[in-house]
């Protein structure tokens, strides 16, 4: 049955962004429990459309609504992980405190975490097999754990929708299998999920659907349909030297 | 009496020429200097070195005895290389950044200076009474030799940015670059810390310690905004520092009884506004503008679009409101501004039908759409394909893509758009239409 | 209460409720913010003077908040006008100082304003300067007036102590789940205004910028967590005071100078020596580590 609402759709949306480099004429609707690769090339607008959908900056034109109504009265549908570098990893707390902190939005204003926050975020730690590490000063953590210690903050924030920015990014194998098996598992919850992601190997193995970016939208499909030599051609242009495998050979020409 | 002949009665008095001379020298060599510190993102060292002089100038008087400018200069000097020292060991040698390290090295050796003071006020070192003066600043009191120091050391700072003028200009751009390259970075830094505290301590005396950060900042922030070369950068952040120096020091002549270093600042705040408000390009009011204007532009483009793409697909080409409104959200307000203008222009006309504004182009309104729709699709095309075609459609400096097509990319975006299904395939009129295409059909 | 016991308690008020704020302003990278709100508020001071014609306090308080405030606001919006940090401070304050100081040298005739005294004021004065409540001596103005701030900084920290933390770690993330992160800067930024006002009343600029960032950044370096860091910066703060004040009366100095070096000594004590990041420490366990590296080799 088709449902009235998608959980994210967008309307023509453009974004200038200082004087960098705009987005525009994004437009689409987010099919419901489906792990979405957000794919482009470096300065494509990928974090942009993500901080762009989540209110963080202003837009030039165009619309987001999530389940219908705009974010603002959807926040707590949405899990949100930023990039690992824009935070100061220094900051004196724990790898649970920064987990709890996803609880803060449902808590509203006065209220403390109370027990139940604190052993829902040691399920999330869990999840992300960093239990052992939750009293860890996140300083300490590795690159990757600090990464799941993101994921799980987002898993704290129990939402229908996550939007993840580069989660792969400078990450090890321990991680990324973790990582993948979230995924899956939100995906078997029927929750949505968009990730921008930047490495094509791994494109087809891990999204079903994908949206393809080069400051405006190239593509928007299942993988298997818009992840062709034609659209990789019209994202990166002449950039990409080294294409994946694809499941139709096609010869790119430069 | 006005302001003019004021100026010119006190420019005949010799004294306070000494004090104009003075100011402005300071005004040019700290807006030098600044500009170096101000790129280097090192703003506030100015503030922390004015701060750091106290213990030094104090040290300089308890160990010589006297007052002399000279001495206080090489006190100053010491304390504020050890303040910079103090500054890079703590921020590299543990995790404290670069904001803390400064309040915390501003505040302690302050506040060593401080019992210094006491120390020197309660044991009888003589006459210490001209102390505070040199800290808070009194360029009235300016004489001849303190010119002639600060005129000295003032050539010399110009003359050493000079010299190291693109090892400076590596350091503050990229100074792992440049230590790759072989430049002795942590000594150039060394370098440009010393001009510094040497440009900060001759200002002390005239300026003060709060307003001498100024003098280092504000120049240099205001003349940012008037170019994006460095070399130019620095001559213009030299004058307005001058100017500021002169501005102030004739208000103060003219005006009843007002303090030179106040009103110096107040100066160079006022030029550091107007840069940031009216200059040309990073100006705000340029920005807002461009905003506007490219808002107008984006709605204008819109109602053509939905025209010509109904039109494209077979439809009737006449809209209402509601349809544009459906696939470009734009706020009703800015469409309507859109339309309004587009009418005077001629390129469409609005007529109201069953309780709805229904839009139709005009002759010329179609021959507009099709130009745009192109011009947009070519754009789009270029984005995709820059690395092969190369050629620019980007706005010199801001990066955004202007839309004008040069006419020898004309033919292979063509062909690219062919090969997408991009190209425009509805003709408002042949004959109108440049010849550059002409041979392919929809 | 005595001289001596007077001078202790509001030096360490002081540094209690600057040492908890500083934690924040350090973490969020605006240390340099004390400085500029100390050096702003003097427009503030002399306006509000100018109006209400009295040397009282309370005006002055509100006018110097006022401006502490509007410093702060300033610095906002030429951020968010793509001026960088360092210099849309630097502008701000010294434009606002400067206009002070003009202000006070048109007005020299009605303000009866010592300059020095206004933002250098001292301490060794505070047990003289009391407030009298329905006739009744109530004790020292300052330790009432920078008491209130500490209270006030406890209580509005304390309510809103999850959205401080987060609006520090991670504004963006915040933003995202609805926090008014412009409100908690401000909020912030009001109540270093407000303690920044009513300790360099009686202690003077110096040692407010002082106790602001040195018992905070100590706190830093010794513990990983906040609500520690918050206590350790506390305590750091007001055992610099009382220590400070010995220093002073040994050596007969500046008892705000005293203060601000014996803060700067337990600064250096913990870069040196703190047990999770201090320099000789991480010494020691490299040596340590290479010899038992070296035993293993042997």
């Amino acid at each position: 049955m088709k449902r009235i609402h998608s959980p994210v759709s967008i309307r023509d949306l453009s974004v200038a962004y200082h004087r960098k480099p705009v987005l525009r004429d994004i437009q689409f609707d987010a099919p419901e429990g489906k792990l979405i690769g957000i794919v482009g090339p470096n300065g494509a607008g990928k974090s942009t459309l993500i901080k762009a959908m989540m209110n963080l900056l202003p837009l030039t034109s165009g619309d987001v609504k999530i389940y219908g109504k705009p974010y603002k009265e959807q926040r707590d549908l949405v899990g949100y992980v930023p990039q690992r570098e824009s935070v100061d990893w220094d900051f004196p707390t724990s790898a649970l405190d920064v987990v709890l902190m996803g609880r803060y939005g449902k808590l509203g204003w006065f209220r403390r975490p109370k027990a139940a926050d604190r052993e829902f975020a040691m399920d999330c730690l869990d999840k992300v097999g960093m239990a052992d590490f939750a009293k860890r000063q996140i300083s300490q953590l590795s690159g990757g754990q600090q990464q799941r210690v993101f994921l799980a903050r987002s898993l704290a924030q129990d939402a229908r929708i996550y939007f993840m920015d580069e989660p792969f990014v400078g990450v090890d194998a321990a991680t990324e299998k973790a990582i993948i098996r979230l995924l899956n598992e939100l995906k078997a919850q029927e929750k949505t999920v968009l990730v921008v992601h930047h490495d094509l190997q791994t494109v087809r193995e891990y999204f079903d659907w994908l949206l393809m970016l080069n400051m405006r939208q190239i593509a928007f499909g299942p993988t298997s349909w818009v992840f062709t030599a034609d659209h990789l051609q019209k994202t990166y242009g002449g950039r990409l030297t080294v294409l994946p495998e694809l499941p139709d050979p096609v010869a790119v020409t430069r | 009496m006005n302001f003019l002949s004021q100026a010119s009665h006190f420019l005949s008095d010799p004294n306070t020429l000494w004090v104009l001379s003075g100011t402005v020298l300071l005004g040019l060599s700290s807006g030098v200097i600044g500009s170096f510190a101000f790129l280097r993102k090192r703003g506030l060292m100015g503030d922390v070195l004015a701060h750091a002089a106290l213990p030094g100038i104090c040290l300089a008087f308890m160990l010589t005895g006297s007052k002399n400018p000279f001495f206080f200069l090489i006190g100053a000097t010491v304390t504020g290389i050890l303040a910079s020292m103090a500054i890079n060991a703590i921020t590299r040698f543990s995790r404290i950044k670069e904001d803390t390290a400064l309040a915390l090295v501003l505040s302690v050796f302050f506040g060593v200076g401080i019992v210094f003071l006491t120390q020197i006020q309660h044991t009888n070192y003589g006459n210490q009474s001209g102390l505070d003066k040199f800290l808070f600043g009194q360029s009235a009191s300016l004489v001849g030799d303190d010119v002639w120091v600060m005129g000295g050391v003032a050539i010399a700072l110009l003359l050493f940015s000079l010299l190291f003028f693109k090892e400076f200009k590596l350091l503050c751009f990229d100074p792992g670059f440049g230590r790759s390259l072989g430049f002795p970075v942590g000594m150039l830094d060394l370098v440009l810390m010393l001009m510094l505290v040497v440009a900060v301590v001759i200002g002390l005396q005239a300026a003060g310690v709060v307003l001498m950060a100024a003098l280092i900042i504000t120049p240099a922030a205001a003349a940012r905004y008037w170019t994006e070369r460095l070399d130019r950068m620095l001559v213009l952040s030299a004058l307005l520092g001058g100017m500021s120096g002169a501005l102030g020091t004739l208000f103060s002549a003219t005006t009843a009884n007002l303090p030179t270093g106040p009103l110096i600042v107040v100066a160079a705040t006022v030029v550091f506004l107007i840069s940031l408000i009216f200059s040309p390009r990073r100006g705000l009011l340029a920005k807002a503008v461009r905003l506007a204007r490219m808002r107008k532009q984006a709605a204008r483009e819109r109602v053509l679009h939905s025209l010509y793409e109904n039109r494209e697909q077979g439809g009737s080409g006449e809209l209402d409101t509601e349809t544009i409104l459906q696939k470009y959200p734009i706020p009703r307000r800015r469409l309507k501004s859109a339309l309004a203008s587009l009418m005077r222009d001629g390129w469409i006309q609005v007529c109201k039908r069953n309780g709805a504004f229904r839009i139709r182009g005009t002759e010329e309104g179609w021959i507009q759409a099709y130009e745009t729709v192109l011009r947009t699709r070519m754009t789009e095309v270029w984005m995709m394909h820059e690395n092969e075609i190369g050629g620019n459609l980007r706005e010199e400096g801001t990066g955004s893509v202007t839309g004008e097509i040069p006419p020898d990319l004309f033919e292979p975006l063509w062909n690219l758009l062919v090969k997408h299904g991009r190209e425009p395939k509805w003709k408002p009129d042949a004959g109108s239409i440049p010849a550059g295409e002409g041979g392919i059909t929809p | 209460m005595s001289m001596g016991l007077t001078i202790m308690v509001t030096g360490a008020l002081v540094a209690a409720s600057c040492g908890f704020l500083g934690c924040f302003l350090i973490l969020r990278r605006m240390a340099m913010l004390g400085d500029a709100i100390s050096h702003a508020v003097l427009p503030g001071i002399v306006i509000a003077f100018l109006i209400s014609g009295s040397r009282d306090s309370l005006p002055m308080l509100l006018g110097a908040a006022a401006f502490g405030l509007l410093c702060t606001f300033f610095i906002q919006s030429l951020r968010s006008q793509g001026v960088q940090s360092d210099a849309a401070i630097s502008v701000t304050f010294t434009a606002l100082f400067a206009i002070g100081v003009i202000l006070v040298s048109l007005y020299t005739r009605q303000v009866d304003l010592d300059l020095d005294c206004v933002l250098y004021g001292e301490i060794a004065y505070v047990p003289w300067d009391t407030l009298s409540l329905f006739g009744h001596n109530i004790g020292p103005k300052a330790i009432w007036g920078v008491g209130t701030a500490f209270l006030l900084s406890l209580l509005i920290v304390g309510l809103f102590f999850k959205e401080f933390k987060i609006v520090s770690f991670d504004p963006q993330m915040a933003a995202a789940l609805g926090i008014p992160v412009l409100l908690i800067h401000y909020l912030l930024m009001g109540l270093v205004s407000v303690t920044t006002v009513a300790s360099f009343e009686s202690v003077g600029a110096i040692l407010v910028v002082a106790m602001l960032t040195v018992p905070s950044a100590t706190a830093y370096l010794l513990t990983d967590r906040l609500e520690t860091m918050l206590a350790i910066s506390v305590g750091a703060g007001i055992l610099s005071s009382l220590f400070g004040y010995w220093l002073a009366l040994v050596f007969d100095a500046s008892i705000a100078g005293s203060m601000t070096v014996a803060a700067g000594t337990f600064f250096l004590l913990a870069f040196l020596f703190s047990p999770l990041h201090g320099v000789v420490t991480r010494w020691l366990i490299r040596r340590r580590l290479r010899t038992a590296t070296a035993v293993d080799h042997r």
